[in-house]
């Protein structure tokens, strides 16, 4: 079980100490060579492993990694801005210590907790996934994380917990977008149904190629859904809803007919102004070939049984 | 043609290659980011859409200025469209898919934001080559109402740029302003005109 802090604002669950805990912690999670201290560790090139991390079965271990210059510096992430390549540098300013997450809806135990005391329930897991976006490219990423499930559970969600929300940190200070009011609603929503959410492969990353997650990469716990379209892997998590129904979610309320709730990855289910049918991997040399999208980018296996009966054209 | 136009016209033909050099500095030096394929394509397409607004620029400006001598550089200003066009489609073709027909067949039919690409593009050609004075010539009056369909191609490349984004708008969006108020121009002429000949007509033959 969590210890649970109920109703505390987050404004006072941590102040310095508590920052200082969470380094320390996270050093001592991550073992000691790669992180002499963080910043420099994001910095190097920390070899994947670096830490104490578990093995996990549901790592695609064939797959090799894309440099992690490329997964650093091209990063959707419209609370900062639009463009791909301008976030790393914009979200320097934005505040990820100290963080707590609210688990709260259809569940026995809800709370609000700070992100060390999760950690420290968890075992860190790297698992290798391949990441496909919505518009044609995609890379493969080393993430560090634990199954949402395992933290579903502990919150153990009641019979009438049918979805789950995730909502982004609003924190307009830092984010130009959503202190301007640029492109979409704020703060960003996404949602899976309990069983999407349940599933094993579905994760809760607080780090990527050893280390822990670059602000730009969705510091410092971002959800990652691999047979999903990247958008669903929702940034900088600070709320988690169990709901009897369906979370009105943010890309589908922009624009209904082009992004699903489900949003699997599937070749054969075009967005209605691009082929989904091929991808761009990142990494990959002029003169080479897109590469084949596969269903449920390459996952059917372990998550085709969810959508077993369901068309997925209608419920793209 | 007197040397001195022959001379500028020289240094127009290369300053329009700039982009392209620029393009291969920036590739020779690794400076197209984490997608360098999608930038380099995205690059020529910028600059195809830009000549055909500057080509599309040049009797507005013209008759705007009374600067005699613009229209000189038009057929070169849209043969640059249509070279920068054509570099685009190479390198969707060669640079991104490697020839590989299947999945350039499957992406063509599936992706409506390409088939604009693909009308604005035979546009361009069609018009790049019928374009030599000669050819101009032969054709006679049927030129000039073939070459009327730049507009159409500058609509095409508009919605074609507009279609395969996203999120970020504002540069189809500047794109847009812009060719509206070339077309906008064009659209105010023709009134003017019609409206001057309905003023020649005498009273009673209306």
């Amino acid at each position: 079980m969590i210890k649970t802090q109920k109703k505390i604002p987050s404004s006072e669950i941590t102040d310095f100490t508590a920052f200082k805990e969470r380094r320390k912690f996270i050093k001592a999670m991550l073992a000691t060579a790669a992180s002499a201290s963080i910043p420099s560790a994001w910095a190097n090139n920390a070899k994947p492993n670096a830490w104490n991390l578990a093995k996990s079965d549901l790592s695609n271990t064939a797959l090799t990694p894309t440099p992690i210059e490329l997964v650093k510096n091209y990063t959707n992430y419209y609370e900062f801005t639009l463009n791909k390549e301008d976030s790393t540098k914009l979200a320097q300013n934005f505040i990820t210590d100290p963080w707590s997450l609210e688990i709260s809806g259809e569940v026995e135990n809800p709370g609000s907790y700070h992100l060390e005391d999760i950690l420290r329930q968890q075992t860190l897991e790297e698992r290798i996934y391949r990441f496909r976006c919505v518009e044609g490219w995609s890379m493969v990423v080393p993430w560090v994380g634990f199954s949402l499930a395992n933290l579903l559970k502990m919150a153990k969600p009641l019979s009438t917990a049918h979805f789950v929300k995730f909502t982004t940190i609003q924190q307009p200070e830092t984010m130009p977008s959503q202190r301007n009011n640029v492109m979409l609603e704020w703060p960003y929503v996404e949602g899976l149904r309990i069983d999407e959410a349940m599933h094993p492969l579905t994760m809760l990353a607080v780090g990527m190629y050893g280390d822990i997650l670059p602000k730009q990469n969705g510091a410092p716990l971002r959800l990652v859904v691999p047979w999903k379209y990247g958008f669903k892997s929702i940034k900088a998590i600070v709320k988690i809803e169990l709901l009897k129904y369906s979370p009105l979610t943010t890309w589908n309320k922009a624009a209904p007919t082009e992004y699903g709730f489900y949003a699997n990855v599937n070749p054969d289910v075009s967005h209605p102004r691009w082929s989904q049918n091929s991808e761009r991997q990142l990494g990959s040399g002029f003169f080479t070939s897109r590469r084949q999208t596969e269903l449920f980018n390459g996952y059917g296996e372990q998550v085709a049984e969810l959508y077993r009966d369901m068309d997925l054209r209608h419920f793209f | 043609m007197d040397i001195q136009i022959k001379n500028r016209k020289l240094v127009t033909l290369v300053v329009c290659l700039i982009p392209l050099l620029w393009l291969f500095l920036d590739i020779a030096f690794g400076n197209l980011g984490s997608n360098p394929i999608q930038a380099l394509h995205i690059r020529l397409g910028d600059w195809s859409l830009r000549f055909l607004c500057i080509t599309l620029a040049v009797t507005p400006i013209q008759m705007m200025t009374r600067w005699r001598g613009m229209s000189d550089y038009r057929q070169m200003l849209g043969l640059y469209a249509f070279f920068y066009a054509t570099l685009h489609l190479l390198a969707y073709l060669v640079v991104d898919n490697n020839l590989m027909w299947s999945i350039i067949g499957t992406d063509i039919i599936e992706s409506p934001y390409i088939w604009f690409g693909v009308v604005a593009y035979l546009i361009v050609f069609a018009l790049a080559i019928t374009s030599p004075k000669w050819v101009m010539k032969s054709m006679g009056k049927s030129w000039k109402k073939l070459h009327r369909l730049i507009y159409v191609s500058s609509i095409a490349a508009i919605i074609h740029y507009f279609w395969q984004l996203k999120g970020n708008l504002a540069e189809p969006l500047l794109y847009s302003i812009i060719i509206f108020f070339l077309l906008l121009f064009r659209v105010l002429l023709w009134k003017t005109r019609h409206e001057l000949k309905e003023m020649m007509i005498p009273k009673g033959y209306e």
